[in-house]
């Protein structure tokens, strides 16, 4: 999917994000199409999670711009960004530890009206991680690392955004786990769902996107097909081990 | 455990031996409560009756007010100081607007005018609530504990200012529109207004947990407590959610206030000090941030001042204050967290 026409879903312009004087992100330009899976990789702290907390308003940016189906969302609150179409599992779960997961899953589709489609979109969500349906009257807190992460993911899901983004969703997990975990994400894609996704977990991630973005101390490093990036001395030397 | 060097103690028996002590020590103290509560019923089975039951009327007072302080707690982790003066001003508000309106008498048309002024002083006592927090507390959110923190201490000054300059600086006496006069149930005297006091509380009570539990935005309550940012990713706004909270707190404030008011008789300008630092500790006894811990404490702390200045062998009504922090002060030794400590039931 290089669509290089047609008009992006999301797109940063020139954004930089600061923690008081401290920039995280200096100066980011990048988009994600309709249907794309896009991969933001790059070290620790290289302010991947920043920009992704800056897409859902979390954060604000100091200087640029992000677009949302061609309207500004840097100025708008976090709660309405949601209801434009973006949902994001956060990075370290966040999930809500004294709640049940049925309700976790209930606080996804928190500003949905449409009762009929929640509840089928939750038989779906349930049919992706059938462990979750084994837990469903579970305390979330008491659920082990893993299902807490298959929980954060659904629970964005039931959202049901246009445009998903998952923070380091393998961090974590059990081989077995992660490569459920990338299935997942491929599956989620072929359902309508634009995908971006960050990870240090470098060489899955760039299995499964179409494009990816390099990010290094909060610069972009480098952009491309994620077919070719994983050919890349460069990239390989630097987060694929190789 | 080596049971090679038997003559020295190990670190874990001493932690195991501490650990019995605290329980023996605890179960003593109990112990010594519960003989002494069994003498004075033995004694005067009518006293101690007629002595739960006044102090359960306050200790329902006191339990609405520490929900306030707990509600507020459990969702931005602040202690509002300026708590206890919200309830002072919704005593001032129930006195004027009643002798305002001219009703001063128990008649239907007093009843009718006593739930009119409740709703009135809840709403009142909300909407000073949630402007306390969008003017002093929001732009706080995010600075360091202690800036809250004080700013609540200067609420708490102002709102006793305007207290002091609505009510005057003397205690003033008021008349009493709900019901005077009381049944008897085995020689223990029912005030009406005591009935009056527990129905709106319990009615108050169900309310409040049907929201909590069962509503949309009781739901976001209790997310936007355990996890603010995450909160915010499931599209609750949560700027709306903390008023809400800082109402309902508000509206629990003011229905103690006329409440109190009215059954008690007197409004002071420095009420929210006490009454206010009793709740506040009610709440910490039930287990700060827990709504079935603050009413618990309140009412626990209620029913124990009543029977300690009510009973014959007692340290009487001089001694209240002080019981009552005794038995603060022993159960955080034994119980830190309070009695419905964070993992038991709900927060918020
Ligand atoms: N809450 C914060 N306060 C101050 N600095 C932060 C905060 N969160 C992240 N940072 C800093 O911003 C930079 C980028 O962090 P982050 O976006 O979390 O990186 P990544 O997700 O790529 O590991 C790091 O230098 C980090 O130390
Ligand atoms: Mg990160």
């Amino acid at each position: 999917m290089t669509s290089s026409n047609g008009q992006p879903l999301l797109a940063l312009d020139d954004v930089h994000v600061y923690y008081g004087n401290i920039a995280a992100v200096k100066g980011l330009t990048m988009t994600v199409m309709p249907g794309e899976i896009v991969t933001l990789i790059g070290s620790n702290g290289a302010g991947k999670s920043t920009t992704l907390r800056t897409i859902s308003g979390l954060l604000r940016p100091r200087q640029g711009h992000v677009t949302f189906e061609g309207k500004r969302i840097d100025r708008t609150a976090a709660d309405e960004i949601v209801r434009r179409g973006i949902a994001q599992s956060p990075e370290g779960r966040r999930i809500f530890p004294r709640m049940t997961v049925s309700e976790n899953l209930d606080l996804g589709a928190f500003l949905r009206k449409d009762r009929d489609r929640i509840a089928a979109d939750r038989e779906r969500v349930l049919e992706l991680f059938p462990r979750l349906r084994e837990r469903i009257t579970q305390k979330a807190g008491t659920m082990s690392g893993g299902e807490q992460q298959m929980l954060a993911v659904a629970r964005a899901l039931m959202a049901k955004p246009k445009l998903l983004l998952l923070d380091e969703p393998s961090m974590g997990l059990a081989p077995v786990l992660v490569d459920l975990i990338f299935e997942t994400i491929s599956t989620i894609r072929e359902g309508g769902t634009t995908v971006l996704l960050v990870e240090q977990n470098a060489l899955a991630a760039l299995r499964v996107a179409d494009r990816a973005y390099v990010l290094e101390s909060g610069l972009l490093n480098l952009e491309g097909s994620a077919r070719e990036l994983a050919r890349d001395p460069e990239v390989v030397r630097a987060y694929l081990g190789g | 455990m080596t049971s090679s060097a038997p003559a020295v103690r190990s670190p874990q028996l001493a932690v195991r031996a501490r650990a019995v002590a605290g329980r023996a020590a605890a179960i003593l103290v109990l112990a010594v409560g519960a003989v002494w509560l069994a003498v004075n019923l033995f004694h005067a089975p009518t006293q101690f009756f007629q002595s739960a039951v006044y102090g359960l009327r306050n200790g329902v007072l006191y339990a609405l007010i520490a929900l306030g302080y707990t509600l507020v707690y459990g969702i931005i982790e602040l202690i509002n100081f300026a708590h206890g003066d919200l309830f002072m001003l919704g005593t001032l508000f129930s006195a004027f607007t009643l002798t305002g309106l001219g009703l001063t008498v128990s008649s239907p048309k007093g009843w009718l005018g006593f739930v009119l002024v409740l709703v009135l002083a809840m709403i009142f006592c909300a909407s000073i609530n949630v402007t306390i927090e969008f003017l002093a507390y929001r732009r706080l959110r995010r600075a360091p504990k202690l800036a809250p923190l004080i700013t609540a201490v200067g609420m708490s000054f102002i709102l006793q200012f305007v207290g002091l300059r609505w009510n005057g600086s003397t205690p003033r006496l008021w008349p009493s529109v709900l019901p005077a006069g009381h049944f008897q149930i085995g020689g223990v005297n029912i005030d009406y207004n005591i009935l009056v006091v527990i129905t709106v509380t319990a009615g108050l009570l169900a309310l409040m947990t049907w929201i909590v539990t069962s509503t949309r935005t009781g739901k976001a309550m209790r997310a936007t407590a355990q996890d603010q940012d995450a909160a915010r990713l499931m599209g609750i706004n949560v700027n709306r959610i903390i008023s809400f909270t800082f109402a309902m707190g508000g509206a629990l404030a003011g229905a103690a206030g006329i409440l109190y008011q009215q059954t008690v008789g007197t409004t002071r300008y420095n009420a929210g000090f006490q009454l206010g630092l009793i709740a506040f500790t009610a709440a910490v006894l039930g287990g700060i941030g827990n709504l079935a811990g603050a009413v618990l404490g309140g009412v626990l702390i209620g029913v124990i001042q009543g029977l300690n200045d009510g009973l014959p062998y007692a340290f009487g009504q001089e001694w209240s204050q002080s019981v009552v922090f005794a038995i603060l002060i022993m159960l955080m030794v034994f119980k830190p967290t309070g009695l419905l400590g964070q993992n038991i039931g709900e927060k918020v």
